[in-house]
């Protein structure tokens, strides 16, 4: 039988570790210096954990965990007091309206709101769907300018499913938000939800005939750094990018990286040039290159990338780092982590100079998300 | 009449740890059974039906020792005293 989980007991300035798995979420927390790190889990064993959060806005912290089965169906969880208990569990706050003909497979991904709106949490589920809630997750409700969007007839499946993975909301206006789904491509919205514009502009979708549909793309991941919002950086199914006008237009940026291929990214907390991303050899082999587990890292917003190796496997190492599955914490000198397919946790505290193995034994890691404790 | 719906071990919790769900009255049916145990404990219901009011596709319903989908789908005439079992499909890792 699985441990019994006790949650993280964790004050201002720790740090806590989200690691979301096919077979339950799992804990991890330590002191502001990530030198040592306590495990507890796994949360809702034998359950899929594809996406969690820390609510890091309210008066108390807010731990999200999205857990499901293909059996049982998926719903949402929370926690006040970082996993200790758990409520969600009788509830399905997450239904698509019956007359959408659309039912819930799975959350992929949960995001707080802007701060200016504390109640506000919005949600990417598949088949592709933002969710939001205005009252601090007791209820959600489809976007119904993205549920009825012309496009959904014309967006088809990726091989982890119609997933909507990332929404990126403009920290200074409430009216715009950018989401990206897989396969779909990026959209962005200028009126508060009402209507959604592909912004594909530049990138590529190298399985259509059509290289430059609208839309169509195969977007894997797209961040940007809330003191730069309109900047965006975007890891394609083939494919890195930026665009620097919120989606209107994309710049190839794969400047010395071993393979455009890839999964995840993650923003550097402190530094707006600075991005990560884990490249995989191919869509045929979705395996680190070279059988080496590299990071790479831009430092100059995609003009260069460079490895970071050190305290990584350089040997035997056919890894696979999904798109949720990179993170950082806000902390000082930027923690960053990653978990694999095969169920090891690294970590670094050094913005990515030096990596240590958190733990090793995981089940299948698929969501990895990072928080420093208000 | 008197209808018994049994749980498997993983939709237990939701119905305070216990493993089955007596419904009484006419049910008629399978789907009818369904429906009084919507009423009765919905996040079963909520767990083996998708928010269209379809079975889950992993998930597997038996009358007696019987599988629905071979006996009528959730048209399936339910007797005074079966068992209505549930189990989630041998799938997966």
């Amino acid at each position: 039988m699985p441990q019994t989980t006790t949650g993280v007991p964790a004050d201002s300035g720790d740090v806590v570790l989200m690691v979301g798995t096919t077979k339950g979420a799992f804990l991890f927390h330590s002191g502001s210096d990530r030198a040592s790190w306590k495990t507890d889990g796994p949360h809702f064993p034998g359950e899929e954990v594809y996406a969690m959060a820390l609510d890091r806005r309210g008066a108390g912290p807010v731990l999200w965990a999205a857990a499901g089965n293909p059996f049982w169906g998926c719903t949402l969880r929370r926690s006040d007091d970082f996993g200790a208990t758990w409520s969600g569990k009788d509830e399905r706050p997450v239904k698509f309206p019956e007359e959408s003909g659309l039912s819930l497979s799975r959350i992929w991904q949960i995001r707080p709101g802007r701060d200016s709106e504390p109640d506000h949490i919005l949600l990417g589920v598949e088949p592709a769907c933002l969710f939001e809630s205005r009252d601090g997750g007791d209820s959600f409700e489809a976007v119904p300018g993205f549920l009825g969007h012309e496009h959904r007839e014309r967006w088809t499946p990726g091989a982890g499913g119609l997933c909507l993975h990332t929404i990126l909301p403009d920290p200074g206006d409430p009216a715009r938000t950018v989401v990206a789904l897989s396969t779909g491509g990026v959209y962005r919205s200028d009126d508060g939800g009402e209507t959604w514009r592909p912004r594909n502009q530049g990138v590529r979708a190298e399985f259509l005939p059509d290289k430059h549909p609208e839309f169509g793309q195969c977007v894997h991941k797209v961040v940007h750094h809330p003191s730069r919002p309109g900047r965006l950086f975007l890891q394609n199914h083939w494919g890195l990018y930026r665009s620097d006008d919120w989606g209107d237009s994309w710049q190839d940026i794969a400047n010395g990286v071993p393979s455009d291929f890839g999964f995840a990214m993650a923003m550097h907390a402190h530094d707006p040039d600075t991005v990560f991303i884990v490249p995989l050899e191919a869509d045929t082999f979705r395996c680190t290159p070279e059988a080496k587990l590299r990071v790479y890292r831009t430092r100059d917003a995609g003009d260069s990338w460079e490895p970071l190796t050190e305290g990584l496997p350089q040997e035997d190492a056919y890894e696979t780092v999904l798109r949720d599955a990179l993170d950082t914490d806000q902390a000082t000198g930027c923690g960053v982590y990653f978990g694999t397919r095969s169920g090891r946790l690294y970590g670094s505290r050094d913005g990515g100079d030096h990596w240590t193995a958190i733990h090793e034994g995981l089940p299948p890691v698929v969501c990895v998300k990072a928080a420093l404790v208000p | 009449m008197s209808v018994r719906v049994v749980l498997p071990s993983q939709l237990r919790e939701l119905n305070d740890g216990r493993r089955v769900i007596d419904l009484a009255g006419a049910v008629g049916t399978v789907a009818g059974a369904f429906e009084a145990l919507r009423v009765r404990v919905p996040a079963v219901y909520d767990r083996v039906f998708t928010e269209r009011s379809e079975l889950r596709p992993h998930v597997n319903v038996f009358v007696g020792r019987e599988d629905i989908r071979w006996s009528g789908g959730l048209d399936t005439p339910v007797r005074d005293g079966v068992d209505i079992v549930i189990l989630p499909s041998v799938s997966g890792g």
